[in-house]
């Protein structure tokens, strides 16, 4: 079983994030990067299905070069392969474009696979958007927001988190299939698995060698404005025993707030 | 014309659809054009006057052997189908997880990029222009999309319902064809969760717990203040759900939902960044917690400094008195 898990370099979601309205971006001076959270559960199913099933888990990052790192974590957790696309260009908050590049990887270096895995959201740019469009580009049936994924042969069934309650969806594989908290217990790297990824290459590759240049690759969200929620003036603090501070709560918040 | 996506479950419209159909129309509106929207599958008979009244001046109604069920590859045939026939500007979804399966396909498939959870449409530049949280709210994203049509999601429980008008919308079934090998995967069954009735993502008052709940038990006195308030779900830190005392659905944050109820309350949630980033878009918020320097008193409108085992009970005591 071949698995290809797609992964991305986010901001530390502890760090405090700041803008340089200018550029329109996040200023990324002093901020820690991490693999995104929901990308964690990818790798760790991945794994889990090489372990019970064979075949080769290669992951993949399409980002600057300093996502490296990232794809270095996903190697020291256990996967066999990790290559990086690299994008010269900063957010564009464009999935459209990420999965174009994505499916053209998948074509062109990756036709045997019988999965891809992605995180449900990258953190950031918040689309949760591109496992959906790959499996368009790709032709391939998708379930999202994945809890728990159950495979036989080329038939597989998966949990997706719905408002509520959980949808079952059946399909076939190939398949693409993006994971949610609750997947599984991601695991931490081993010193020999964090030894020998500094060992493997991270091959570095152009989205050009994958046939998408110019044009191609230009995004088709303009970005208007980037800027912090406003801040919010100091709200009250009610005094009182907890019964007056409530009495106070509840008549504050149907004739002050008007939301009872 | 804006075209939205309405979502049916259990043979009824929901409501994130319809707040999506009232912004879709108030923007037609201003610009002199059409709202329409379109149903995939089974359509409840009361579709014609529930969605005329949040503006459609027409519902196209999609059917197909293949459509009834779920299926993202299905429903979005059947949709590139209706976009190509009608050539809208938009097509508006409601950020649910059925609106964010879907739109990123359909946009896929029409080869053009879409802006997700937005929280406002501003038309009047005389192009569409959409503001989304990004990093959960840590920071605000103006976005215009440069190829049509404008695919986007709307986060629920922010754009208004239109007030009821007694106005009636056309229902133009057509039948559209769907070939069965297009279709690699459906929903197979729905499995609803005990007593879950609404997600922390739709509710209009989120009842949240962090650490100083000290355990499962906390959640349950949570659930039963939640029980007092109408259309309410329980909510959690990210530690309390990793303590394993409330399921990660209910997880509010960055790495779980973002949340902008009417009203959030965060009892013993000291304020990690996280955490505050997925539910500080809220309208108001409340804070109980008995550390007066908690990060989560400076988002606050209103705050309590005391022991939450007090304050929940005199609380539940003091909603009781208005039933």
């Amino acid at each position: 079983m071949n698995v290809v898990v797609f992964l991305k370099r986010v901001p530390d979601t502890e760090s405090r994030i700041r803008i340089d309205r200018e550029a329109k971006a996040v200023l990324e001076e002093g901020l820690n990067f991490i693999i995104s959270p929901n990308d964690e559960y990818a790798v760790e199913e991945a794994l889990r299905l090489r372990e019970a099933k064979g075949g080769k888990v290669t992951a993949v990052s399409f980002g600057p070069e300093e996502a490296a790192p990232t794809l270095r974590k996903a190697l020291a957790m256990g996967a066999d392969e990790a290559v990086l696309v690299k994008d010269d260009r900063r957010e564009t908050y464009d999935s459209l474009r990420t999965a174009r590049v994505l499916a053209a990887f998948v074509k062109a270096r990756a036709a045997d696979s019988d999965l891809l895995l992605f995180g449900r959201m990258s953190v950031g740019s918040d689309n949760a958007s591109v496992p959906s469009m790959v499996a368009e580009i790709l032709s391939l049936p998708q379930a999202n927001v994945v809890t728990k994924l159950e495979i036989e042969g080329t038939k597989a069934v998966a949990h997706r988190e719905i408002e509520g309650a959980l949808e079952k969806v059946a399909f076939s594989l190939p398949a693409v299939v993006s994971a949610q908290k609750g997947l599984n217990e991601p695991r931490y790297e081993t010193l020999k698995g964090i030894m020998a990824a500094k060992k493997k290459p991270v091959p570095v590759i152009t989205p050009a060698e994958l046939g998408l240049e110019g044009a191609a690759l230009d995004p088709k969200v303009e970005i208007l404005d980037l800027e912090l929620p406003p801040a919010k003036p100091a709200g009250k603090i009610l005094p009182g025993t907890p019964e007056e501070a409530a009495k106070e709560l509840v008549r504050l918040l149907r004739t002050e707030a008007k939301v009872l | 014309m804006i075209l939205t996506y309405i979502e049916i479950r259990d043979g009824k419209i929901k409501k994130s659809s319809l707040e999506t159909l009232s912004e879709a129309s108030r923007k037609a509106r201003e610009t002199g054009t059409a709202a329409e929207a379109v149903v995939v599958g089974a359509c409840p008979e009361t579709a014609g006057a529930d969605l005329g009244s949040a503006g459609a001046s027409k519902v196209h109604v999609l059917e197909s052997p293949e459509l009834s069920v779920y299926s993202s590859q299905g429903f979005v045939r059947a949709l590139e189908t209706l976009v190509r026939e009608t050539a809208p500007a938009a097509v508006f979804f409601p950020a649910t997880a059925m609106g964010r399966d879907l739109a990123p396909r359909l946009a896929a498939r029409l080869d053009v990029s879409l802006a997700s959870d937005c929280t406002a449409v501003d038309i009047s530049s005389g192009r569409i222009v959409f503001t989304r949280p990004v990093f959960a709210g840590k920071a605000r994203l103006t976005l215009a999309l440069t190829a049509a049509p404008a695919i986007a999601t709307l986060r629920p429980n922010v754009f208004p319902l239109e007030a009821a008008n007694g106005a009636s919308a056309e229902v133009v079934k057509k039948t559209v064809d769907i070939p069965v090998d297009a279709v690699g995967g459906r929903v197979s069954e729905i499995v609803c969760e005990m007593g879950a009735v609404l997600d922390v993502s739709e509710a209009e008052i989120v009842v949240s717990g962090g650490r100083a709940m000290k355990g499962p038990e906390g959640f349950t006195q949570l659930s039963e203040l939640a029980a007092l308030l109408p259309r309410s779900a329980v909510g959690a830190s990210r530690t309390a759900v990793d303590s394993g005392w409330i399921g990660h659905s209910h997880q509010v944050g960055q790495t779980g939902k973002t949340v902008s109820p009417n009203l959030y309350f965060a009892f013993g949630i000291s304020g990690a960044i996280q955490h505050m980033a997925g539910m500080s878009s809220s309208k108001v918020i409340v804070a109980v917690n008995k550390d007066p320097e908690a990060p989560m008193f400076k988002v606050a409108d209103y705050g309590i400094v005391g022991d939450l085992f007090a304050v929940i009970p005199a609380l539940a005591a003091e909603l009781k008195t208005l039933a």
